[in-house]
């Protein structure tokens, strides 16, 4: 028998010194035997509602109440029925596995047998057994996952919470994760998994979704999808270029929302099973329409209103580049090496103009050396890169004035206002005079980012940073466009904006290079790399990396299936090899 | 080049300014650490407690008790018993006693030698004997006019006339607050410098600079004139502070004062690019700076004259340019110190910061590999 | 509560904390690394102790007891004497900082001296720009000038001291005037005062920023217990540079060590405990290790160094500042400590301080207590 187990009514939450409130009127009730997926975009509050069940943080007003015990009156309570796991996982990396779960035993109590028994159960369970007497901080992101999971399991807890546990872990770790706290739910204990990726979320018994502190979904996921039923729907076999029918589609008034997915384009309409014709999206004579099983995506995207359309006024005002014959990008045999260690491999593929090409993989398995590499900020222990014939390492600044970088969590200065980062990027860039005042003024424009130009960068709200990150990035019509996770943790309104306007530099002869460990976003990708431990293990476009992995047990494989299933083959082959 | 370079100054001043933390750290702490440390910062002795012990029942004794009590450097004399001195010197009551012994005014009636005795307190020593001067000259004073109104036989037959050239009254401010105003514009150059690039690193706004146009010789210009300006002005507000409210003379040339500002700046900059361009973090830039900074401060001869230091570690200040700039700072407000002498010490600061500014390039290229 | 729970969660705490100092670094480095190079720098580069100060006599008497005054001041152990007849080329030599002091010999200086209705006067400039070198001068000047008065009296029997009042001085504690002998003591106290306040605030900051505090706070710990886990192994190692800095500070420097090691111990362990407190409260407020570091220098470090009185006299602040130091806890363990070195057990100061460095110590962790709630906000 399921139980309530949290209780809460009338929540809200506001910080002192901040305007607004982190978590505004919230109702709900958490019960045990199931993973409830606390799911919404960077800063939606979803730290703060979990911080506030574990009584760390007091409500403004209403009240939070965990198996009948109030947070504010009796912490110590809640507590000792309660595990958490921060972000980070909250481990002490300068102790050793072992000396971390002791740590947690002695914390909670568990002595003798008992404390014997649990840390073999645990650590076959987490399969660190051989790992006990490693430092925690050398272990790998899963492996530290894994260890924050069994400090929280040391005494079996009422209440699971879990604070996005994901975050920086591959996909295959991931995956395990969630088979571990699936297998641990029972009718005594519930799980609460924060989490920003919304796929992630599709898999919970129960989803909450949070977006600027207001609770805008609760229930199950199937119910979520209710809205969307009979309104997604898949371009297939698209002639000529996806992106031009994306954008066509996105002006069509009965297309709401629209992404890429490799070659095809996914829909989701205004009503249910009214979807324009192929024709008026131009996607070809052999093109078809396609109904597809509704995500989780779409119904955030639905519940807020629909996607932002199909025009960039940036591409519009943007030249063209000039045709470039050759491939624009050469990665030649590419290696970096710090001390003993491999950062990079060997690496070796090329771009052509126009082109968005993606370098993905786990964190840690760098990509972020490669792409680091190829625009210059680290030299290569070995083998060159070059952008249009220039190795950047070596090009006078006209060179590298030719492209465009926008680095990860944008990279503005944090207290100038709007109009002095403007400033501040044209005038890095060479531009003076006349022309810097008519191009600043045209960024405004386009971006929108007249109401802020007084705001500093630092307070701007995060789709506005976005917006004038990649204002600066692109003032000087770099022909190249590097990208570094540019849309992590956004909401998914802010990353379709984005995403139109990158489609729009495309079509114009930008090329694009960007890393990312989103896979929807992946698939935005004309071709990509992955990238695992130092090595390009495979490179593609999505539908070649899916084919590649298409199996009996895996007919219709995911962009995520094929990155797992790529990374296990590796695995094994290197174990062949030893 | 020019028009970059003036983009990254602006943007530059643009970020100390408008942001309130550092605008504060800017201008609060300097200001009020000149002017509570240039009180408190004193080896000079005022209002000093003193303790008699009496045992004399004579004129002499209470004639020489009275000069103490007229006189404006002690300002508390306490009469004890001979039981209580241990105590009195003990609980520091006061730094010294004076005893005068059961025969002392017979002794002197009788035209005998008499002997006071002066105990004085170890733990103070430096104190102790300053107070000591001040009570030896009291006696001698005493000793003259008793002799004079006795018509006894010259005894002294010369005395010594002091004059105490550059600062008359021997005023402890004049001493200190030049070395602050050094001081403190070395902590706020490296506190500026020494920081701004590991911060831009840790922002990611390092990497946007390095993919741009811009020269690395372009940027390490933009970041040390910004902190030559901000380092100026902090110094000219300083120096306003000390001739308009802590009232210390400035006896020198401001164009002397200006020219080795601007050279002691750049060296504190070029140690700040140094250190910066070898850390990783804003924290190991800042450990840095603190491992730089206290012996740097304290090998200048900050507090204590450095001819003091024993003679192994004199060489060692050669290489602190802190240093130098004290000396000519304490030259320049006091001694008007003359070109010639300013530029002797300008030359291994000039040196130092040729070395440093230097070594930073050299470092800041080879991070970037 | 079972005292049990209670003791067990604190052996966790407490031997995880030992791990984590012995398998950091910056502890260790805060531990060991900062007290030695305090004690070389300070000990070393912070004398008031003037030797060999450089003085320029202008002889424009040559006489034979000018020159037996000129003698007397070459043998003091306190001059480096370097002689010329023009007094321009000292008086250059003084603004260029190469001399200290020139003392002009008269021209007429030994015909006076024979003359008995005469005085004979000789003059003492000093450099007013280092006051402090230019009163010691003025005192040593003076001592050798005397010596030499008396001696030259002696050599004229004809002229009897007569109701001459003479100074006889005894320095207690210091006979031999050694400023490193209260210096020494003085570094000991600020290196404390850092040590503490750095190491807890350092390790807290990180525990906040690292998330691993997240994670403590949300278990059955209280928040007296996360507190004493921290104090406990800090203060033990707090204690163990303590020592190390004593043991180093009379070796290198031959300072003497007069009192116990029973009142040391008390008096440390009161002032450890109120760094290491002081060190808590301003990691809990802070929370980053940054800003921290920065706190505690600026809240440890400086006061300590200017307002305990350990060089600076305090009776001669302003008023204002003088109340100030009242505050600063450190004012109270250096006059404690320099008197354990130097003068001996004297429980009229120790036990009076003590009481002050307690009083003040429960202000602070009631402080502290009322700061760190369990919360995070």
């Amino acid at each position: 028998m399921t139980k309530p187990l949290v209780k809460i009514n009338n929540l809200s939450k506001r910080f002192p010194k901040s305007n607004g409130f982190a978590l505004n009127n919230i109702n709900l009730e958490i019960c045990t035997g199931a993973i409830t997926g606390l799911v919404g975009p960077d800063g939606a509050g979803k730290s703060t509602l979990i911080r506030m069940i574990a009584s760390l943080l007091l409500p403004t007003s209403g009240n939070v109440t965990v198996n009948e015990f109030d947070s504010a009156k009796e912490a110590h309570k809640i507590q000792s029925i309660i595990s958490y796991m921060p972000q980070k996982f909250g481990l002490y990396e300068d102790l050793t596995v072992i000396e971390n779960l002791n740590l947690y035993a002695d914390l909670k109590n568990i002595t003798g047998n008992e404390k014997e028994s649990q840390f073999k159960r645990l650590l076959k369970f987490t399969d660190l057994e051989r790992f006990t007497s490693r430092l925690a901080g050398d272990l790998s992101g899963g492996m530290k996952q894994k260890l924050g999971l069994a400090c929280c399991l040391i005494k079996t807890p009422q209440l699971l919470l879990l604070d996005e546990p994901s975050v920086g872990v591959d996909p295959i770790s991931r995956r395990e994760l969630w088979t571990m706290v699936k297998e641990l739910v029972n009718d005594e204990m519930g799980v609460i998994w924060g989490t920003a990726y919304l796929d992630e979320a599709e898999k919970c018994d129960d989803v909450l979704l949070l977006n600027e502190g207001n609770l805008l979904f609760q229930g199950k996921p199937d119910k979520l999808y209710e809205r969307v039923k009979n309104r997604t729907f898949q371009i297939q076999n698209i002639e000529g270029s996806n992106r031009k029918v994306l954008t066509t589609a996105l002006t069509n008034s009965k297309v709401i929302d629209g992404i890429i997915q490799g070659r095809s384009v996914r829909i989701v309409t205004r009503e249910e099973s009214v979807f324009p014709s192929t024709q008026e999206i131009d996607s070809g004579l052999d093109s078809r329409i396609v109904k597809v099983a509704p995500r989780f995506e779409d119904a955030f995207i639905d519940i807020l209103g629909g996607g932002p359309g199909g025009i960039s006024l940036l591409s519009e005002e943007m030249l063209n580049i000039p045709e470039y014959k050759e491939d624009i990008i050469n990665v030649n045999c590419l290696t970096k090496a710090f001390g003993d260690f491999i950062a990079a491999n060997n690496i070796c593929f090329s771009v052509k103009q126009g082109e968005i090409f993606g370098l993905l993989g786990p964190n840690g398995a760098g990509k972020s050396t490669v792409f680091k590499m190829m625009c210059g900020l680290l030299k290569p222990t070995n083998g060159t890169a070059d952008i249009a014939g220039y190795d950047l390492r070596t090009a006078p600044g006209e060179a590298r004035s030719k492209l465009g970088y926008m680095a990860q969590k944008f990279s503005l200065y944090d207290n100038l206002n709007v109009q002095q980062n403007l400033n501040f990027f044209a005038g890095i860039y060479g531009l003076s005079g006349r022309k810097k005042h008519k191009k600043i003024e045209q960024m405004i424009k386009i971006f929108d980012l007249k109401q802020y130009l007084e705001t500093s960068a630092g307070d701007l709200p995060l789709g506005f940073k976005q917006r004038l990150a990649l204002s600066c990035a692109v003032m000087h019509n770099p022909p190249v466009l590097f990208l570094d996770e540019p849309t992590s943790g956004v909401d998914p309104i802010t990353r379709r904006e984005f995403w139109v306007h990158i489609n729009g530099l495309v079509q114009k002869g930008v090329t694009v290079v960007i890393t990312t460990h989103f896979m929807d976003e992946a698939e935005y990708c004309d071709r990509m790399g992955l990238i695992y431990q130092g090595n390009l293990i495979a490179i593609g476009s999505s539908d070649e990396l899916k084919n590649s992995v298409r199996s009996e047990i895996l007919p219709d494989p995911t962009l995520e299936d094929a990155f797992i299933e790529l990374i296990k083959a590796e695995n094994l082959q290197r174990q062949a090899l030893k | 080049m020019f028009n970059r370079i003036i983009t990254l100054i602006i943007k530059e001043l643009l970020t100390v300014w408008r942001d309130k933390k550092s605008r504060m750290i800017l201008i609060v702490p300097p200001i009020l650490q000149l002017i509570v440390y240039s009180y408190a910062a004193t080896l000079e002795i005022k209002n000093v407690s003193i303790g008699i012990i009496n045992e004399d029942t004579g004129i002499i004794s209470r004639h020489i008790e009275d000069r103490f009590y007229g006189s404006n450097t002690f300002s508390k004399i306490y009469q004890l018993q001979h039981k209580d001195a241990k105590n009195f010197i003990d609980t520091q009551k006061g730094l010294l006693i004076i005893h005068f012994a059961q025969d002392f005014s017979k002794k002197i009636l009788n035209n005998e030698p008499g002997n006071i005795q002066v105990i004085l307190d170890g733990r103070k020593s430096n104190s102790a004997q300053i107070v000591m001067g001040y009570v030896s000259e009291i006696l001698n004073q005493y000793n003259l006019d008793y002799m004079n109104q006795n018509n006894l036989p010259k005894q002294q037959s010369s005395i010594i006339i002091t004059r105490n050239w550059f600062n008359p009254n021997l005023e402890f401010k004049w001493f200190m607050v030049p070395a602050l105003m050094a001081t403190i514009s070395l902590i706020m150059g490296m506190v500026i410098t020494g920081l701004s690039i590991a911060r831009e690193r840790e922002l990611g706004t390092f990497d946007q600079l390095l993919v741009s146009p811009i020269h690395p010789f372009e940027i390490l210009i933009g970041k040390t004139l910004p902190g030559l300006i901000i380092g100026l002005a902090e110094a000219t507000i300083l120096f306003l502070i000390i001739i308009f409210i802590l009232k210390i003379p400035f006896t020198g040339s401001i164009f002397l004062l200006y020219l080795s500002l601007c050279i002691f700046l750049l060296s504190v900059l070029g140690v700040g690019l140094f250190i910066s361009s070898l850390a990783k973090t804003q924290q190991q830039a800042f450990l840095g700076a603190f491992i730089f900074m206290p012996p740097a401060i304290l090998l200048s001869g900050f507090a204590t004259p450095i001819e003091n230091m024993p003679s192994w570690l004199q060489p060692i200040t050669l290489i602190d340019p802190l240093r130098y700039f004290m000396f000519i700072l304490r030259g320049l407000f006091l001694k008007d110190m003359p070109a010639d002498i300013v530029m002797t010490n300008l030359l291994p600061l000039l040196t130092i910061s040729i070395v440093t500014l230097t070594g930073s390039v050299l470092f800041f290229r080879r991070r970037l590999e | 509560m079972n005292v049990f729970v209670i003791l067990r969660r604190l052996k966790g705490l407490i031997y995880k904390e030992t791990l984590q100092i012995l398998r950091d670094p910056s502890s260790l480095l805060i531990a060991f690394f900062i007290p030695v190079m305090f004690l070389f720098l300070y000990g070393y580069g912070l004398s008031l102790d003037i030797k060999d100060i450089k003085l320029g006599i202008v002889m424009e008497d040559t006489a034979p007891r000018a020159q037996s005054l000129v003698r007397s001041f070459m043998n003091s152990k306190y001059y480096d004497v370097r002689i010329d007849h023009n007094k321009k080329v000292f008086e250059k030599q003084l603004i260029a900082g190469k001399i200290k002091g020139i003392l002009v010999i008269p021209q007429d200086f030994s015909k006076k001296l024979q003359n008995k209705e005469d005085i004979a006067p000789i003059q003492l400039i000093t450099d007013g720009s280092d006051p402090n070198t230019a009163n010691l001068i003025q005192n040593y000047t003076r001592g050798v000038w005397q010596n030499w008065l008396i001696q030259e009296s002696y050599n004229r029997p004809q002229n009897q001291p007569i109701g001459q009042i003479n100074m006889i001085s005894r320095v207690w504690f210091n006979s031999e005037l050694k400023s490193a002998n209260f210096i020494i003591p003085g570094i000991i106290a600020i290196v404390m005062a850092l040590v503490g306040t750095l190491l807890t605030s350092l390790v807290l900051a990180r525990e906040w920023e690292r998330g691993t505090m997240e994670a403590l706070m949300a278990t059955p710990v209280t928040i007296v217990e996360i507190i004493l886990g921290k104090i406990i192994p800090y203060f033990i190692l707090g204690m163990i540079s303590m020592a190390l800095t004593v043991i180093a500070g009379i070796l290198l420097f031959e300072v003497p060590f007069r009192g116990s090691v029973f009142w040391l111990l008390i008096m440390s362990s009161v002032f450890m405990f109120i760094s290491l407190f002081l060190g808590l409260l301003i990691s809990t407020v802070t929370k980053s290790q940054f800003v921290a570091f920065m706190t505690s220098l600026i809240v440890a470090f400086l006061p300590t160094f200017i307002l305990s009185g350990f060089l600076f006299e305090i009776s001669s602040m302003p008023e204002i500042i003088q109340l100030i130091s009242v505050l600063i806890p450190a004012r109270y363990f250096v006059l404690g400590i320099q008197t354990l070195f130097l003068a001996g057990n004297v429980p009229e100061v120790f036990i009076p301080d003590t009481l002050k460095m307690i009083a003040f110590g429960i202000i602070v962790f009631l402080i502290t207590a009322k700061v760190t709630v369990k919360r995070l906000d």
